[in-house]
C-alpha cells in the first residue's frame, strides 16, 4: 500500500522544496517507486529544484480537470529510476485543487507507487491544507529560529485536528522533525536554538538534521537535488534521513561543531 | 577567528545567550497556543456570531450578551450557551 508523506512547515523559505526533492530522490534510489507532487499552485518551483522545468507539458490541475491523464503529465526523472514529478499549475486560481480532484489523483497514484511525497506550499491556506489532508506521515521542516518553530507547532495542531486521519478517528499522522539550516557552532555559542531545544519545544521525533550549507544553494542553482551530491554534508545528511525513515538505525551527524585546532583558533581560518 | 576575536567572543559567550531567551519565549508561546487550541474547535467564534444573528432577529441584544463556553471533563464535552436578555426586551421588526 502506498504511503503519502507531506513535507510541510507553515513558514516559507525553510527548505520544504529542497527537502521534498532530496527525500523523493533518496526513496527512489533505494528502489521504491516514488512520485513527488508540487502543491504550490501559482508558484511552481519543485520543477526548478528538480531540474525538469523545461519538460513540463501538463500539470496537476490539468489532471484534476481531466484535460490530461497521469501518463501524459508525470515527468520521469532522467537521473534516478523509479522517480516521477507531478508539477504544479501556474494558474492563479488557488481553488483549482478541488477536494475530490486531489483525492481522485492520489487514489490513482496509489495504484502504482510506493511513496507519494507532497510538497506543501507555505502558509495554512487551501493548497497547504490539501497537501496535508491525505497524509499518512509528515515531515515537519523547521529552522532553529523562533518564527519557524512556532509555525511548525501550529502545523502540528492542524495535522492533529483536521487531517483525514483525524477526521476519521484513525491512527494519527506520523510526525517527523527535519531540522534544516542548522549551524552547530552557533548553537554551541548560544546564538541559535539547539537540536535539543527544538525537540523539547515541539515534542516530536527527530528524523534528520540538515546543516546550513552553501552547497544547497549551488545545487538548486543547477537543478540537482543536493542528495545527489554525496560529497556535501547536506547531501549526506539527507541520505541518512532517508535511511532512518526506512527504518535503518543511523546516528545523527553534523550536529556538533567541528573542533578547531590550535592554529585555527589563534590565527583564524 | 583571530586572536582578538577569540577574546571578544569568549566575552560575548558569557554575556549573551539569545538561544536561551528564544527557548523560554517559545515555550511560553507554544503552551499558550496549545491551550487556546484546547479551548475549543475553531468553529466556535463563527457559531457564536450566527447565534447572535439569530437572536437579534427577535430581540435587540449586544455582542457581549452572548457567551459561549466549551467545557471538557473526561469524555464529556459541555457546550454552555448564555444569552442575557435585556430588562425590557424590544422586539425587532
Amino acid at each position: 500500500m502506498a504511503r503519502i508523506i507531506v513535507v510541510t512547515s507553515g513558514k516559507g523559505g525553510v527548505g520544504k522544496t529542497t527537502t521534498s526533492a532530496s527525500f523523493a530522490v533518496g526513496l527512489a534510489q533505494r528502489g521504491y517507486k516514488t512520485v513527488v507532487i508540487d502543491f504550490d499552485v501559482g508558484l511552481r518551483n519543485l520543477d526548478l529544484v528538480m531540474g525538469c522545468e523545461r519538460r513540463v507539458v501538463y500539470d496537476f490541475v490539468n489532471v484534476i480537470n481531466n484535460e490530461a491523464n497521469l501518463n501524459q503529465t508525470l515527468i520521469r526523472d532522467k537521473r534516478v529510476d523509479n522517480l516521477y514529478i507531478l508539477p504544479a499549475s501556474q494558474t492563479r486560481d488557488k481553488e483549482a485543487l478541488t477536494h475530490d480532484g486531489v483525492e481522485r489523483v492520489l487514489n490513482e497514484l496509489k495504484q502504482s507507487f510506493d511513496y507519494i511525497v507532497c510538497d506543501s506550499p507555505a502558509g495554512i491556506e487551501h493548497g497547504a491544507f490539501m497537501a496535508m489532508y491525505h497524509a499518512d506521515e509528515a515531515l515537519i521542516v523547521t529552522n532553529p529560529e523562533v518564527s519557524s518553530v512556532r509555525d511548525s507547532d501550529r502545523i502540528l495542531g492542524i495535522l492533529a485536528s483536521r487531517s483525514r486521519r483525524a477526521e476519521r478517528g484513525e491512527d494519527p499522522v506520523k510526525e517527523h522533525l527535519v531540522l534544516s539550516r542548522y549551524a552547530p557552532e552557533r548553537a554551541d555559542r548560544g546564538d541559535m536554538l539547539s537540536v535539543d531545544d527544538v525537540l523539547e519545544i515541539l515534542g516530536i521525533s527527530l528524523l534528520g538534521v540538515i546543516p546550513e550549507s552553501q552547497s544547497v544553494l549551488q545545487s538548486s542553482n543547477a537543478g540537482t537535488p543536493i542528495i545527489l551530491d554525496g560529497d556535501t554534508e547536506a547531501g549526506m545528511a539527507y541520505s541518512d534521513m532517508v535511511a532512518r525513515f526506512l527504518g535503518e538505525d543511523r546516528p545523527h551527524r553534523f550536529i556538533t561543531a567541528e573542533k578547531k585546532g590550535f592554529f585555527k583558533r589563534f590565527f583564524g581560518n | 577567528m583571530g586572536l582578538l576575536d577569540y577574546f571578544r567572543s569568549t566575552q560575548s559567550r558569557r554575556s549573551s545567550n539569545s538561544a536561551a531567551v528564544a527557548k523560554e519565549r517559545l515555550q511560553i508561546l507554544v503552551a499558550h497556543d496549545r491551550g487556546s487550541r484546547r479551548d475549543g474547535p475553531d468553529y466556535l467564534p463563527a457559531m457564536k456570531q450566527e447565534l447572535l444573528d439569530v437572536v437579534r432577529k427577535y430581540v435587540a441584544i449586544e455582542q457581549d450578551q452572548v457567551k459561549v463556553h466549551l467545557d471538557r471533563d473526561g469524555d464529556y464535552e459541555v457546550l454552555e450557551l448564555n444569552i442575557t436578555l435585556p430588562d425590557d426586551p424590544r422586539p425587532v421588526r
